[in-house]
Parts: C-alpha cells; structure tokens; sequence
C-alpha cells in the first residue's frame, strides 16, 4: 500500500509568475519540518503539493500534524495511491477506509476528476463506489448532508487518490517570503500571537527579548526560550537575541520622570531592536500591542514610542480584544506558558500613575535630560545571540 | 545463577536510571519550586525527564504529570474525573481484568458514590470484545476504563478500536488506560489510543519504584486528590520526587531506541518458551490471546497449586509469579473472570521475560518445572 501526503495550495495557488517562488519556499519550508521523521520526496502538479514518503516506516500522522502547521497551504491530508483503474480503485479504497469505516455509521463518496481522460464521470464514480463500500460495509448508510465518513477520490493527471477527508492546512504564504523582521517577545499572551500572525503573511522572524537581572530571573529568560520552542513549528527557526537591560532601567528609574518610565523604556527598547535589526538586514519590527490594553499601549503612548522608531513596525493585534487573542494562544499553545507567573522586565519599577496621554515633546524633553547612548550601546554589544531551533 | 521470569512485578533499574538517581540526590538536590539556581537545575531535570515520556508516548511534555506511581495515577484519574464529570453522569465502563488500582477506586465509587458500573468480561483467551464494550457505553457514561496490556496474561486489548467508538459518538465521556505492562514494551503513541488518560509506571521499566506518570489530554480537568504546594500544575503537590523522576526519564531515554530490537527478542524467547511448554501435556496455556505481548505468559500446571510451584522454582533459583505479584496468595480476578476453571486457576503460574532473558533461562525454567512436577505431591 502506497500513500502520501497532499498539501493543497492556498492563497498561494493565485500567485502569478512567481508563483514558483512561494511553492519552492513552501517546499523548503516543509522539508525542514518532516525531515526529522525520515526521507521524503516533494512534487508539485496542478496546485497540489506532493510529499511522498520514501521509506516504510515513516510516521505519516506525525507529518501530517507537522505540516498542518506550515503556512501556505489550505488543507491537506494523507491519501492512498491508486493506479488510474475504476476496480482497482474500488477494491483498494475499501481496504483503506476500514479502520474508518467501522467506526461510522455514514458515509459519502466525493470525486473530483482533473484528468478528463478517465472515462467515468465524477457523478458515475460516486454512485459505483458508493455502491461497492455499501455492499462491503452493510452497516452503512449513505448520507449526503451530514456523513460521519467522507471519502474523497481524485483523478489527477499522474494517479488516483483516494482519501477519508481533507484536514485544514496552516492557511497564509510561506514564511521567508515576505522578508525579514524581529518581534519584541515580552513573556506575555500577546507577542508570540503577534510573531504567529506575521510569520503567516510570509515574515521570517527573528526575537528578541530584554532581561534585568536580579529584577528578573533565569525562569524568565527561559520561559521565553520555551516561547520560541512553541513558535517554531509555525515560523522555523527562531534567532533569539536576549538584551541585558539592568543598566538602563536603573538609569531611567533615577533620572527620569517616574510616570513617564514605561514610555521612555519602550521607546529605548524600539531604538535597540532597530539597531539590532538594520545591522541584520532586517526590514521591519513586530509588537504585540493592542490599543488601549495597558496604560503604555494608549493611542498617545503608542504615538509616543512610534515616535522613536525609524522602521515600520508591525502590530497585528492592534484591534483585537484580549479574548480574541487568547483565542490564538491556545490555538498555537502558547497561552499555558504565557501565563505563568514570573517577573518580567515590563513589570519592573512600573510607576503607580504611568502618564496615559503623554505628550511627545516631554517624552522626548526627558529621554533627551539624560545621555542614554552609552548604555544602549553597551546593550547592544553585550547581547546574546541563541538560535532556537524547531 | 538467578533466573529472574517476574518482570511484570518489576525490572531490574537500569544503569542511566540508576545514575540519573544518584546524580539528583549528591548533585542537583534543589527543590525545584526554589526560586534560585540550585532549584531551577531540579526543576530543569524534571523537565528533561518530562519530556524523554513525552517523547515515548508521542505527546506534549505538558500533558505528562508525574506521581509516586501508577497506583497514584489511576486513583486520581479515576476519582479525579469522576468527580469533574460525574455529577450528573453516574455510569462508568470498565473491563473485568482491571488491576486492583483500576478495580478497586471503580468499587469505591459504585459502591460509596452511587455510580453504575458495568465490567465487561473477556473471552476465554482474555480480550475483551469491542462491542460488548461499545454496547455498554451510553450518554450517561462519565468514565470508560480499559487497560492496554493485561497484567496477568499478556493479552493486549482493542482500547483503539474502543475508545475511538467512544469518542466519536460521546466526546464529553473519559476515556481512561491503564497502559503500564504495554510502555516501552509494545508501540504506543497517545493520539491513536483515542485515550484521555493514559497511565504509565517506572519500576516496570528499568527505573526506580515510586514514580508514575500519567497522560492528561489537553482540556481534560482532572480534579487533585492530594493538595497543599501546588506543583505538577496543581495536579500532585508534594515536592517532587526529583531523583526517581530524572531516573524515569533517563531509563526511558536510553532504553526507547531499543524497543522494537527488545520486542523481536521477547517474541523470540516466547515462542521458544510455548514451544517447550507444548511437549509437556500437563501444562495449559492460559494465555491464548491472538494479540498478546510477548512479554508475559501465563500457564498452568496440572496438580499442583502455583504457591507450591512457585516456592519449588524459587529454591532452584527460578523467580516467576503466581497471577500478578500485586494481590499475593489471592484469587486471580482476570482469570476467574476469563472463565478458566478454578482448578487451572489455582495453579497458574505466570512468566514474565525481560530485556536480557536468554534461551538458556528458558532452559532451566522448564527444566525445574519438569523436576517439580515428577516429585511435586499433587492435588486430585
């Protein structure tokens, strides 16, 4: 018995003449993820991706899990490999539904004929194969609207397919399409669903995230590491670079208005990813913010930080509640590991009354009171570089 | 030289294991709820040796919670979901051949909490029927619990094909394995078992006694049944016992490459077993099930009570049970319930093979047995 996997093109499908670009990318992408759990070949007919398997003893449920989580396609699932022959298809199609079979008690048949050459149409071969599964599972009824079991034959232009149902695939264009960008990661809910929806419109991330120790600790740290560990099956490889931010927020703490503290450390935070990100040819930052939310994530204050930025900086849950986002968390299990309870550096020194409509010019007066570019040097130089691998 | 045939009972603990332990209790002997260094390494080792399990019942480390054993683990799977989902539901399924740390929780409940409890019989070479389970399970079924490997005799039970049925006709429904004789022994991953719950044992496989783990699917509430520090996400405060389970962890991660080398081997050494047992005419095979792992084998010889057999073998320096080493000198409950007659019963004598039992032990095995039976008074 032969099977495979079939990855159905999404959005990607509609490309034009780069299309092969982002098919190649998907494929690439792909290939990192299952190379893991052995051999596969890849190969692409009629907006359909291949990967075939090239030794027996591949886990091919563990390949599908993987690549439901790589952007780009629609929907995908594993399907039996069938010669383009009406009773070989029918005798090999009921062997390969009787695990599934026996636990329905509805069915469908769905067929879908690309190869115009076959000489039933798709209506016939519903109708015959229908009839031959309910003579070989009499328990089973046919049910059009609502079936527990559908099976699903494709006459492609290289082979038959038969399968039981096609799963929903990651969506999106594949990552590394879209240029590059680091994402701010903070520990909380909301980062790492930032960095899963940019790393769906095709970004390659790179992270990075700000430690003060003794205010913060290891567990810290590396809380965001096993962040990045959930994020990878979704963006690939993560370069996570881990800023020493002490320094600095002891120099705001003493020189700098106390209401104005977390805008002034958001601000200092955008200049040393951005020069962290230029110097690696990085196109854009990512920020979990959401209007509103928090007092530093105000219309003003989100003026005020925006104000420090020289790249765009992408926000994609800008408009969503927290419910939403929390949503998403779960969807890409995220959410278990942001919730638990460590001190983060955002929380450190928070003034009791942050100024919630700061007004750029003072913001800026007071960053400007103090000579920061020494320290924020310092911090870039002493950063420390971990690729997270999937 | 020792012949030890109980690895059902337990196994002897692995080099990593035992090295692991050592390592935990001389070296990172943090608390690891502590807060500095010293702690974080502990709880690191925790986390290493959660996900080598993990990793073995292909799963989520986060799903793993470990305890002092699979005993622990049934008994706050069982009470422990059955209190979440039991308050309306009052109906559990469950096979006849449980182990006591299945069975006796389940009683608890029928008989103190007014649950309804159907126990499906095997058949007479010990598996259970797919439909006489499925049957059973209704909308007012809070818990289904069935065992992947029987203790006893080997048979290894159709919990798949069960629980999917169950799943997919009542989501809301537990479904609970005990899976401790089939870990590390027979394939498994936590996915295709359709399993909610799946529990698994250290001793049993080359680590420590007193540490157990169990699989929680995701979204699964499984109410505690010890409180107080909070650890293991709420499930099992008590610091944790961080050397047994780094050993856990490391006896899994060097033995699970192996499995399926230690599998074709315990098929080897069994069949090679059967084959001897079947010249002799006064054994009976009690474990005849078609799907059965090799590493148990269960039979009885004519006449003689298993307690005798077994003290006989024992001073030939042969080590083997007599049912299961869990519930000494009683009735066996599974073979009672597979309806074997209680004359085979009682003198049913029980094999478990191991990872370096040889062709040679088998040797000596049968060799004593046909000694005790020659000068062995029998029963009539």
């Amino acid at each position: 018995m032969k099977e495979l996997i079939i990855f159905k093109e999404g959005e990607i499908a509609l490309k034009g003449l780069n299309k092969r670009t982002f098919e190649d990318a998907f494929i690439r992408n792909l290939k990192h993820r299952l190379n893991k759990l052995g051999k596969f070949e890849y190969t692409k007919a009629q907006s359909t991706i291949y990967a075939i398997p090239q030794s027996e003893d591949i886990d091919l449920d563990e390949a599908v899990e993987l690549g439901s989580k790589v952007f780009g396609a629609a929907a995908l699932c594993r399907a039996l490999v069938v010669e383009k022959d009406f009773d070989a298809i029918c005798k090999e199609a009921i062997a390969y539904i009787e695990e599934t079979a026996m636990m329905s008690r509805t069915f469908k048949v769905e067929a879908k004929r690309s190869d115009k050459k076959f000489p039933m149409k798709s209506p016939e071969i519903c109708m015959e194969l229908g009839g031959k599964i309910l003579e070989a599972y009499p328990h089973l009824t046919v049910d059009v609207k609502n079936p527990q079991m559908v099976v699903t034959v494709e006459i492609r232009d290289t082979a038959a397919y038969v399968h039981a149902g096609n799963l929903p695939g990651a969506g999106g264009i594949p990552v590394g399409t879209s240029g590059s960008a680091m994402l701010l990661l903070s520990g909380g809910i909301d980062s790492p669903v930032a960095a899963y929806m940019m790393a769906k419109r095709g970004i390659k991330l790179s992270a990075i995230h700000y430690v003060s120790p003794p205010y913060t600790s290891e567990r810290a740290r590396l809380k965001v590491e096993r962040l990045c560990e959930k994020l990878t099956p979704y963006c690939g490889d993560v370069a996570f670079y881990c800023v020493p931010f002490t320094k600095i927020q002891e120099a705001l703490r003493d020189n700098c208005p106390e209401e104005l503290f977390t805008i002034l450390m958001r601000r200092l935070m955008m200049e040393i990813a951005q020069r962290i990100a230029e110097e690696k040819d990085m196109q854009a930052l990512i920020t979990g913010e959401s209007v509103g939310q928090v007092a530093s994530q105000t219309m003003g204050a989100i003026v005020c930080t925006d104000a420090a930025c020289r790249m765009p900086v992408f926000r994609p849950v800008i408009g969503m509640d927290k419910t939403e986002i929390v949503e998403i968390a779960r969807k890409i299990d995220t959410f278990d590991i942001s919730i638990e309870p460590y001190e983060d550096c955002c929380t450190v020194f928070t003034p009791k009354h942050p100024k919630t409509k700061p007004v750029l010019a003072d913001v800026e007066a007071a960053q400007n009171a103090f000579d920061f570019e020494p320290l924020i040097a310092e911090a870039v130089a002493e950063t420390e570089l971990k690729v997270i691998k999937l | 030289m020792a012949v030890y045939l109980d690895n059902a009972a337990t196994t002897r603990p692995c080099e990593p294991a035992v090295s692991a332990v050592f390592q935990n209790m001389v070296e990172d002997y943090g608390n690891p709820s502590s807060l500095h260094a010293v702690g974080l390494k502990a709880e690191q080792n925790i986390t290493e040796a959660r996900k080598a399990i993990a990793a073995a019942l292909v799963c989520d480390p986060q799903c793993v919670t470990f305890t002092s054993g699979a005993t622990e683990c049934n008994n706050t799977a069982i009470f422990g979901a059955a209190k979440n989902y039991g308050k309306r539901k009052k109906k559990i399924v469950v096979s006849a051949i449980e182990h006591p740390s299945v069975a006796e929780p389940i009683k608890y409940l029928e008989e103190k909490e007014g649950f309804e409890v159907v126990r499906i019989k095997p058949s007479r070479n010990g598996e259970i029927a797919v439909e006489d389970f499925i049957d059973a399970v209704d909308d007012n079924t809070c818990l289904v619990s069935c065992m992947l490997v029987n203790n006893e005799t080997g048979s290894i039970q159709p919990v798949r094909k069960i629980f999917s049925y169950v799943k997919r006709n009542f989501p809301e429904c537990i479904t609970h394995c005990d899976a401790v004789q089939g870990f590390m022994k027979i394939p498994m991953k936590s996915a295709e078992l359709f399993a909610d719950i799946i529990v698994v044992s250290g001793h049993k496989v080359h680590a420590v006694k007193g540490v157990g783990a169990m699989y929680i699917r995701k979204g699964i509430r499984v109410a505690p049944l010890i409180m107080g520090g909070g650890q293991e996400k709420n499930l099992r405060s008590g610091t944790e016992s961080v050397p047994l389970i780094a050993g856990f962890g490391a006896a899994v991660r060097a033995l699970m490459p192996t499995m399926s080398v230690a599998h074709s081997n315990a098929e080897e050494i069994s069949e090679y077993l059967l084959k001897k047992l079947a010249k002799l005419e006064y054994i009976t095979v009690n474990s005849t099930a078609e799907n059965k792992s090799p590493y148990i084998t269960n039979f009885s010889v004519k006449g003689i009570r298993s307690e005798i057999m077994l003290h006989f073998l024992e001073s030939k320096e042969v080590y083997v049970s007599s049912g299961s080493a869990c519930s000494k000198g009683a009735h066996s409950s599974v073979l009672t319930a597979m309806g074997i007659p209680d004359k085979l019963a009682d003198s049913a004598i029980r094999v478990s093979i191991g990872r370096t039992t040889t062709k040679g032990e088998i040797d000596v095995l049968v060799n004593a047995i046909q000694e005790g039976y020659q000068t062995l008074a029998k029963t009539k």
